[in-house]
């Protein structure tokens, strides 16, 4: 069983002593990142809710992508994947990465599909 | 046992058996693939809530008017902290379980001890307060009318703050009698019994000059409405106009003249829902009401079966199963389930309360 640990986060730009410093480490960016998220959350900035990328929020795009980052730590450190070699990380994250995409581009597709059908058809659901 | 081994010769080879390529124990890989599967669970239940988030994308109820309470804070509306503090206890409990991964990786049966029970606390807190939250939400909070087609009429002042249907309801005589066993008929139908019913919201609202009515329907961007040239869209201008008071209010849901509140109650209305359940919302929707038990409560399975076995691997440490065994890898093992539960929340509470 491996014992050896990388201790580097942000591609070295910040280095732990131990493994236990490195767990301490990731826990303050992990709630750093929560802390932003709920004060995003509970302001919500106009300027983030009126401007859009690609017909989502820009408040939307930044929440998923803390919390793209914040899986990433949790995945990386706390389940060790930072340690795995190579072919393994790949085998589990390539997989469900392309899968969810998958997924979650169908259905919302679809999902926005019914919505125009619903808004524009002769049948108005008003009553 | 030795006779029963089958030896086949190929010891030592590639293929011979014993090999580790991903350097990774088989118990390890066995978690890491059920990990990988229970993700594409999770992913099929958010993909479904969010394809019918967009199905019905501007009538769906907002996180932070539904999930306002905070324990010991009666009426104090605190919309999103709850569910950061519950969030906190997670990430919290997944630091203290990888610090008893560690310290079994150092052999220190003591610590492990020590951190693994830190993680059955947090486990329990965060379990607890998922009940609360649930029963906060199926008791409800102001009170609603369903109409016939099944949109959700909530109750507002002139200001546009929230009023409950307890407020203003005037008490009719009734004449449903409460059925006793004695009796003696086995079952009988009849609809949840909430605290007034729709004729006594009727009655009080029509006596209520100050009352007004709002569905879920958000207000669309008015200037680019107005500037378009289309017919329909003309046609859509007129009609907000005729019925809602805040049309500045972009994104917002729409909040009808007093004419037409008396309308929508008198005509469409039909019966009063409190809270939620699977098929009545006071909050809107109900698949909002059916995907938020459905996936939390999953959620929330996955988060006791975790404290169940941290228990049981807790208990293994104290007795020194591990240290006669010479590694605790099954703390590894169990830390990663822990670990997945968090992670799972890190994006049920981005999907269901932020965005």
């Amino acid at each position: 069983m491996a014992h050896e640990h990388k201790l580097e986060i942000f591609r070295g730009l910040l280095k732990f002593k131990s493994n236990e410093r490195k767990i301490w480490g990731v826990f303050t960016v992990l709630s750093i990142v929560t802390v932003v998220e709920v004060a995003l959350g509970i302001v919500k900035p106009e300027i983030l809710t009126v401007n859009r990328f690609m017909a989502m929020k820009l408040l939307n795009w930044i929440f998923i992508i803390l919390t793209l980052a914040k899986a990433y730590y949790i995945t990386w450190d706390f389940m060790h994947m930072r340690d795995e070699v190579k072919a393994m990380r790949r085998a589990v994250v390539w997989t469900a990465v392309f899968l969810i995409c998958y997924l979650v581009l169908i259905l919302l597709i679809e999902g926005d599909y019914i919505y125009e059908v619903y808004k524009n058809n002769y049948i108005k659901f008003t009553f | 046992m030795d006779a029963t081994v089958a030896q086949t010769g190929t010891e030592g080879k590639t293929w011979g058996g014993g090999n580790q390529p991903l350097k990774a124990s088989y118990g390890k890989m066995m978690m890491w693939f059920f990990i990988v599967s229970d993700a594409l669970t999770f992913s099929g239940f958010l993909a479904s809530y969010g394809f019918s988030r967009f199905k019905f994308i501007d009538s769906w109820p907002i996180a932070d008017e539904v999930f306002t309470h905070v324990p010991f804070l009666h009426g104090v509306p605190a919309p999103m902290y709850y569910v950061a503090f519950m969030t906190f206890i997670l990430i919290f409990s997944s630091v203290t379980m990888v610090l008893a991964v560690d310290a079994g990786h150092k052999m220190q049966k003591n610590k492990v001890i020590w951190y693994l029970f830190l993680t059955i606390i947090g486990g329990l807190i965060f379990v607890g307060s998922q009940a609360w939250e649930w029963a906060t939400f199926i008791k409800g909070d102001y009170g609603a009318v369903e109409t016939n087609g099944g949109k959700i009429l909530q109750f507002l002042d002139k200001e546009g703050n929230r009023v409950a249907i307890g407020e203003f309801a005037t008490p009719l005589p009734t004449t449903a009698e409460t059925h006793t066993e004695g009796n003696g008929i086995w079952y009988m139908e009849g609809g949840t019994k909430t605290s007034f019913t729709y004729e006594e919201v009727k009655a009080g609202f029509l006596a209520n000059d100050n009352l007004l009515i709002r569905d879920q329907e958000l207000i669309p961007n008015m200037e680019d409405l107005r500037a378009s040239d289309d017919t329909a869209d003309k046609q859509e201008v007129a009609r907000l106009e005729r019925s809602y008071i805040n049309l500045d209010a972009t994104g917002e849901k729409a909040i009808y003249n007093r004419e037409m509140s008396e309308a929508k109650l008198v005509n469409d209305g039909k019966l009063v829902v409190e809270g939620a359940n699977l098929k009545h919302n006071e909050y809107g929707t109900p698949l909002f009401a059916d995907f938020f038990f459905f996936i939390t409560g999953f959620h929330g399975f996955h988060v006791f079966s975790g404290v169940i076995f941290n228990l049981i691997i807790f208990f293994n440490v104290v007795i020194g199963t591990y240290e006669r065994r010479g590694h605790y890898e099954m703390v590894e093992k169990v830390g990663l389930y822990w670990h997945f539960v968090d992670l799972v929340w890190v994006f049920v509470f981005t999907f269901f309360y932020l965005v």
